[in-house]
């Protein structure tokens, strides 16, 4: 009687073994995920950490990868990032309140749901070939701020959709309903009562979605961000300026094929006649010039002032820190692959900050509140 | 919220407020109508001086030659190799993580684990790319002598990496879904946790694990950055995953990047590859909506 009875017993301790032993393979499964994080970041600090500096941040780039640094990179993302937030957050906050609080079970719901949950799954570089096909191609709107921030608005669009769904979502309904009993109405309801105790979750969201489209590479690879930006989209007094003297219409140059444009000089200026001449101008005097003139100033104070007015910027070139990243890895020279580690280093600390401020916000909201 | 209480003089603005939110909410769908358009429109040019069989069925693909070949074999085996190697580092690891988080970590562990796991999903693709090409290469060429040092095995470990939180994250959820009692019932036959975990919890959260492991499979699929940097832009049949290969993303991004002539046929191409790549991560997404939902009406 009593081997069957020892066998069984040693069969529940194997199976108890068994047990706690996968407590450690457990651990052991969820820390290569953690230990990626680690590496990755070891990895970029032993490659490119010594070149990070306060010059690399303040330089342009440079054939030489010694001199090179990422200001015009970190400049346009801060550009581009913005447009993209101006756009995405008003439309995706918008979409996600009528969506919770509006929407009638009717097909045009169930269309738009439908589509947000499709658009999430969507692979982002086809978010490139659409902005490649319809604002560059097909709106002519160039490879420009304003392309690259509308691109990445319709990428994050559906993280800030559903982020505030469920932000609205978890409003007790007792709120609504008080409001209501007092007689607000519906939009009062929204905007009074439910939108603010939504804040924090939408926020969230926003800083996730912003976090992801600083990050993006690929669509914007598709319509065409410069890898060599040797300025920024916005300038400084004493920047050099260059611009051909156009008209504002083919029609009116039609109209008089030998208009010329009055050039005022603020500063020392020089003009390069189609004809070959030079004509350097002095402060305060004018000349004409007729199209096809290439005007070479510096920027004055009030021009530097004026470039930073949106319409000034959003139809410069830019490039990103991504895109600077993925120019340097590349190329086949180690020096600039330490810059790109570098450049590494610098986007991880943002989007790791962004999306740590953002968990680490949702996680106080969870305690926080309770219904 | 069915009961209108609102007074006659707030209508009209109620009205127009209403109006204006369902503006914004229809851009979804606006975008999703674009996104085909284009690539339908775009498409449908490209198909219109290479045949869909010439497309679908011929095994070289060769946009920049004298002569161009356009058949899309090549880039999507290699796009299958990259997601295979992937799936292989993801799932194991994955699910092990989704068990071990939902069924044995301390609440106090799970909740450092958690916000750790999201953060490595922030981390932006491009620098995972530097990773594939710069450390785990040269690592892989320690112990694969003869490795090239682009190669899709590469490109697609780390891609597994990054996919690791997002199946671990969704497939979690779906083990946690599982009713108490069905542990319970199991834990009172005698069945120790690891048990329990595999034999009753893990069978019942099946179709929720599977669609989470779709969607990562969906997410691999679509992968740019990590590819054009590591995996190489030699487009050929790849049947080792050791090998150098483009994929479709690699294929769109490296031809993006050149000087492209609007409406040339190379630029025609790759829409009709971003097409392909369109309808298989929407068949993906699609078979794990469909699992997902499955799994949460069972209970």
């Amino acid at each position: 009687m009593a081997a069957p009875f020892l066998a069984a017993s040693e069969r529940v301790k194997g199976r108890n073994l068994r047990d706690r032993a996968f407590v450690y393979w457990g651990l052991a499964a969820t820390l290569v995920g953690l230990g990626t994080l680690v590496a990755l970041v070891a990895d970029l600090a032993a490659d490119g950490g010594g070149r990070l500096s306060w010059s690399f941040l303040t330089s342009f780039p440079s054939r030489f990868a010694a001199d090179a640094g990422i200001f015009p990179a970190w400049v346009g993302s801060l550009f581009v990032i913005l447009t993209t937030a101006v756009i995405a957050v008003p439309v995706g906050v918008l979409s996600g309140v009528y969506l919770e609080e509006y929407a009638r079970r009717n097909w045009l719901t169930n269309a738009i749901e439908i589509a947000v949950n499709n658009l999430a799954g969507v692979p982002s570089i086809i978010y490139g070939l659409l902005a490649l096909g319809l604002f560059v191609q097909a709106f002519a709107m160039g490879e420009t701020v304003l392309t690259a921030g509308l691109t990445l608005a319709l990428l994050i669009l559906p993280v800030v959709i559903v982020a505030t769904r469920e932000a609205v979502r978890a409003v007790p309904q007792d709120i609504r309903q008080a409001a209501l009993a007092l007689g607000a109405t519906k939009w009062q309801t929204t905007a009074h009562h439910v939108a603010p105790n939504a804040l924090p979750g939408v926020t969230t969201g926003v800083i996730i979605g912003m976090s992801r489209a600083i990050g993006e590479t690929a669509p914007l690879i598709c319509i065409g961000a410069a890898t060599f930006m040797a300025f920024l989209p916005v300038k400084a007094p004493g920047d050099p300026v260059r611009y051909t003297v156009e008209y504002v219409s083919p029609a009116a140059a039609q109209r008089n094929p030998d208009a010329t444009l009055t050039v005022r000089a603020t500063n020392e200026t020089t003009i390069q006649y189609p004809d070959g001449r030079l004509v350097t101008l002095t402060p305060g005097e004018r000349a004409e010039a007729p199209a096809g003139a290439d005007v070479s100033t510096t920027a004055s104070l009030s021009d530097a002032a004026a470039s930073w007015l949106p319409w000034n910027w959003l139809d410069q070139p830019y490039t990103v820190m991504p895109i600077q990243m993925f120019n340097w890895t590349s190329r086949p020279e180690a020096a600039f692959r330490e810059n790109a580690a570098a450049a590494g280093l610098a986007l991880l600390a943002i989007t790791l900050l962004l999306n740590g401020g953002a968990i680490w916000l949702r996680y106080r909201l969870r305690r926080r509140i309770r219904w | 919220m069915q009961r209108d209480f609102t007074r006659r003089r707030f209508r009209a603005t109620e009205r127009l407020i209403e109006a204006g939110l369902l503006a914004a909410a229809v851009a979804a769908i606006a975008i999703v109508v674009a996104i085909v358009a284009v690539l339908v429109s775009q498409s449908a040019r490209f198909f219109a001086d290479v045949s869909i069989v010439e497309f679908l069925t011929g095994t070289r693909w060769t946009p920049t030659f004298q002569d161009p070949e356009y058949g899309v074999a090549p880039l999507i085996s290699a796009t299958l190799m990259s997601t295979l190697v992937a799936l292989c580092v993801a799932v194991p690891f994955g699910l092990l993580s989704a068990v071990y988080l939902s069924e044995f970590a301390r609440p106090r562990t799970r909740e450092v684990v958690k916000p750790v796991l999201e953060l490595l999903a922030g981390v932006p693709t491009v620098v995972y790319g530097y990773f594939a090409l710069l450390f785990m290469t040269p690592l892989l060429q320690r112990v694969i002598p003869g490795l090239p040092g682009f190669n899709l095995l590469s490109a697609g470990i780390v891609m597994g990496l990054m996919i690791i939180p997002y199946i671990a994250s969704l497939s979690e959820d779906a083990l946690r879904a599982v009713p108490t009692g069905l542990r319970d019932g199991s834990t009172a036959l005698g069945a120790t946790r690891l048990e329990t975990a595999f034999r009753v919890v893990l069978p019942a959260a099946a179709s929720g694990v599977t669609g989470a492991i779709i969607l990562g499979m969906s997410r691999a699929v679509g992968e740019t950055m990590i590819v054009a940097v590591a995996g190489g832009l030699k487009p050929q049949i790849v049947t080792a995953p050791t090998q150098e290969g483009a994929t479709v993303t690699a294929f769109i991004a490296q031809v993006a990047q050149g000087d492209l002539e609007f409406g040339s046929l190379e630029f025609n191409s790759i829409f009709a590859a971003g097409l392909a790549l369109l309808v298989i991560t929407l068949v993906f997404n699609f078979i794990a909506f469909a699992l997902q939902r499955r799994f949460r009406e069972a209970y």
